[in-house]
């Protein structure tokens, strides 16, 4: 949170640079002293994960790009060229390629978390906005450098994501023809993707930047939802309290990252992406990577015209919709309660979205037909009936349990006077 | 190189909608696959020296006929971890040799020689073919696709370099595939040209004989629909067809499958036992970080009511 800068320049380079630039009180005040609530659990420790997934996935990116030919006729031979010829070049393919997937593991449990404690809620909106246009980046970034090896599902994956934009009315066509370059997906489409996806991971770290500078300006959010009162007895300065705390989360997150790279670095890819790509010969099914098949799972579901919306259409409506729809839930969800620990009901609700959210997931890598279909409108229907309906109703219907009146006292042990029994239902932290 | 503008534009203007419909009609299954146990399986697996160069000599003796290795290189063979990599120089190389140099090596020196490289233009300007050096990749037995799918009946034989990582399961699919060979069931009908093996992809319901249609084509109730499907590659192993240096190994199709799965399995993947030794030091690095940060965190946190 905002606070007094605590921050004593003592060297002279410091004084002299304090009084010009006051670049080292920014980090002392943002990375040092901060103030953060004592009672963050794990759940807590996936920013610095994913910081660390931000810097690794650029600086093998980097020297990926260097080895790397984006041209159809050689970008699948520079990619094995990067495999077997150059020096540690298998392990930084193969820890760029788990990254992805390791990005968006952290990140999907960042949101959930951010789901479960309400940390969408005011005065956290833009802090939430920001992360939603962060995972908007990150699916383009990582839609395009899959796109980047030009095996068969890069091609047939690209070819099937762009044309969905043609699906929009009057400019859909054009829009398509821009993605591409050209006329179908080509040479100029993996030119222009290759320098996008080199690109959008700079416009990432920029709204990283601005997700966290809307961080510290109402402070963390924590596991009880209650606003800090006393700065003193319900914070700890960031570090080193949460700089270990966070570093053995990282060290822990790196041993599950390293078992993927070292033991099973093709187990999240797809076989088919070792062909090269063959405009002539479509895959037997087309499958997107893992982290996107629960909103593949949506776009798929809409199997039915609704008026004058095409099915298509309608699916493309339904799957971007299912990400915009997160851009409004600060104010869909009237609850003035954060934390569903206070929330008995919305937490059986939230349950049963955690379960739809992973049934989708299985349900995209599914063929689209029988009874995949109607699991998937079922789960559909869950995913949006759960922010446009079920979050609004419930702060209105549901009766939450009584909030601790601090921090303090939700994570100190109840005094025998104990007043209203108002902490039982909060779990300790740690 | 894709000039087929007017097949994908079409196919793209089918949409997403359309494309999936398609590319999941195709039906049938295939038989479980066979799996052996391979050297280069766990944790701490590594490649079977041996069995690489048995394995080489299979691939050399029957697929090479017909499959391309392209990404491989006669230099690849003599890398550490590679089927012929040498420590040391066998008695009798001069001692000016470093035969750990791929480069250098005597056996991969002489495999590349056994073929013809074009190269050129020389100074005449024409092309002229020469005898292979250990930095030239291995030749494709055919000048061009077309004469690869002209010779095989239609069948463009696919390139065998990563073969094991372009399918799933790659090496028991493999080595299921070279093993599985047998007569069609009596209730299917194949084509001359084409050859039934349970674990290949397809779908025998299309080559049902008529007696199991009904008048809609459908596979009549009770009917079972074989495993697998046909491909134009013929069973390419026969008990005895290779001659094995080593008098212990059998020389059968199984052993014959396996050792040139494990030689494509290397030929994928020739970077394999590095990543796993790196990759246990690295865990094992970590695991420990974890402990000392552990610690760390209990000793810094000891202060904190919470």
């Amino acid at each position: 949170m905002s606070h007094e800068s605590t921050y004593d320049p003592q060297s002279g380079v410091e004084k002299w640079l304090d009084k010009r630039l006051p670049l080292v009180r920014l980090m002392y005040d943002s990375f040092v002293d901060f103030p953060s609530p004592k009672n963050l659990n794990y759940w807590w420790t996936f920013g610095g994960i994913l910081a660390i997934c931000l810097v690794v996935q650029i600086l093998t990116g980097i020297i990926l790009a260097m080895h790397y030919t984006p041209h159809v006729d050689y970008a699948f031979d520079s990619v094995e060229h990067i495999m077997r010829d150059v020096n540690y070049g298998w392990l930084l393919r193969y820890v760029h390629a788990n990254g992805a997937s390791m990005f968006f593991l952290a990140v999907y449990i960042h949101m959930f978390r951010g789901l479960y404690y309400g940390s969408y809620k005011e005065p956290r909106e833009m802090l939430w906005i920001l992360g939603v246009v962060i995972f908007l980046l990150m699916m383009a970034t990582a839609f395009m450098g899959y796109v980047l090896p030009w095996g068969q599902m890069s091609y047939w994956g690209a070819t099937v994501i762009t044309n969905l934009f043609s699906a929009i009315p009057v400019v859909g066509e054009s829009i398509r023809t821009l993605l591409w370059g050209g006329f179908s997906v080509d040479n100029a489409t993996l030119n222009r993707f290759f320098s996008l996806h080199y690109l959008l991971p700079f416009a990432i770290a920029g709204v990283v930047v601005l997700h966290i500078w809307a961080l510290h300006i109402p402070g963390n959010n924590n596991p009880t939802g209650v606003e800090v009162k006393n700065v003193k007895k319900d914070t700890v300065p960031f570090h080193p309290y949460y700089t270990v705390k966070d570093g053995f989360a990282i060290a822990v997150f790196l041993v599950l990252f390293s078992i993927f790279v070292f033991f099973a670095p093709n187990s999240l890819g797809h076989p088919d992406n070792y062909i090269e790509a063959n405009p002539l010969a479509t895959p037997a099914h087309i499958v997107p990577e893992w982290y996107f098949l629960p909103f593949y799972a949506i776009l798929r579901a809409i199997t039915f015209d609704i008026g004058p919306i095409p099915a298509k259409l309608g699916g493309v409506i339904a799957m971007f919709s299912s990400i915009l729809v997160l851009f409004v839930l600060p104010w869909l969800d009237t609850s003035k309660v954060r934390s569903m620990r206070y929330r008995p009901i919305a937490k059986l609700w939230f349950a049963i979205f955690a379960v739809v959210a992973c049934a989708l997931g299985y349900l995209g890598g599914q063929p689209a037909e029988g009874v995949y279909v109607t699991l998937a409108q079922i789960c559909t229907a869950y995913y949006f009936g759960y922010f446009l309906i079920i979050l609004p109703l419930l702060g209105i219907m549901e009766t939450p349990k009584p909030l601790p009146a601090s921090i303090a006292d939700a994570v100190l042990p109840p005094k025998s006077d104990a007043s209203g029994g108002a902490i039982p239902a909060a779990q300790p932290a740690e | 190189m894709f000039t087929r503008k007017t097949i994908v534009t079409a196919l793209a203007s089918l949409g997403v909608i359309g494309v999936a419909a398609t590319a999941f009609a195709a039906g049938g299954t295939v038989k479980e696959y066979k799996h052996p146990h391979f050297h280069f399986e766990g944790v701490f697996g590594t490649y079977d020296k041996d069995a690489l160069q048995r394995g080489y000599q299979v691939y050399r003796t029957v697929c090479a006929s017909c499959h391309s290795m392209e990404q491989v290189s006669f230099r690849n063979l003599g890398q550490k971890g590679g089927p012929f990599y040498l420590d040391s120089c066998p008695a009798g190389v001069p001692a000016s040799v470093n035969c750990s140099n791929p480069n250098e090596n005597p056996i991969v020196k002489a495999i590349a020689a056994e073929y013809q490289i074009q190269d050129g233009p020389d100074d005449f300007g024409d092309m002229f073919m020469r005898p292979g050096l250990p930095s030239d990749r291995f030749p494709s037995p055919y000048a061009n696709d077309q004469m690869g799918r002209m010779a095989n009946g239609g069948a463009l034989p696919p390139d065998l370099s990563l073969m094991t990582k372009a399918r799933h399961h790659g090496p028991a699919y493999i080595y299921s595939l070279l093993t599985g060979y047998e007569d069609p069931p009596a209730s299917v009908e194949v084509a001359p040209g084409q050859h039934y093996n349970p674990y290949y992809a397809g779908d025998m319901s299309q080559l049902l004989k008529p007696e199991y249609l009904d008048d809609e084509g459908h596979v009549v109730d009770g009917v079972n629909v074989p495993y697998g499907g046909v491909l134009a590659m013929a069973a390419p192993l026969v008990d005895g067809i290779i001659d094995y240096a080593d008098e212990d190994t059998p020389e059968t199709v199984e052993q014959y499958a396996k050792d040139v799965t494990e030689f494509l399995v290397w030929a994928a993947e020739p970077k394999l036992e590095a990543r796993k030794k790196l990759g246990v030091m690295t865990v094992g690095y970590l695991l420990i970080l974890c402990g000392l940060l552990y610690w760390s965190y209990r000793e810094v946190w000891s202060n904190v009511d919470h």
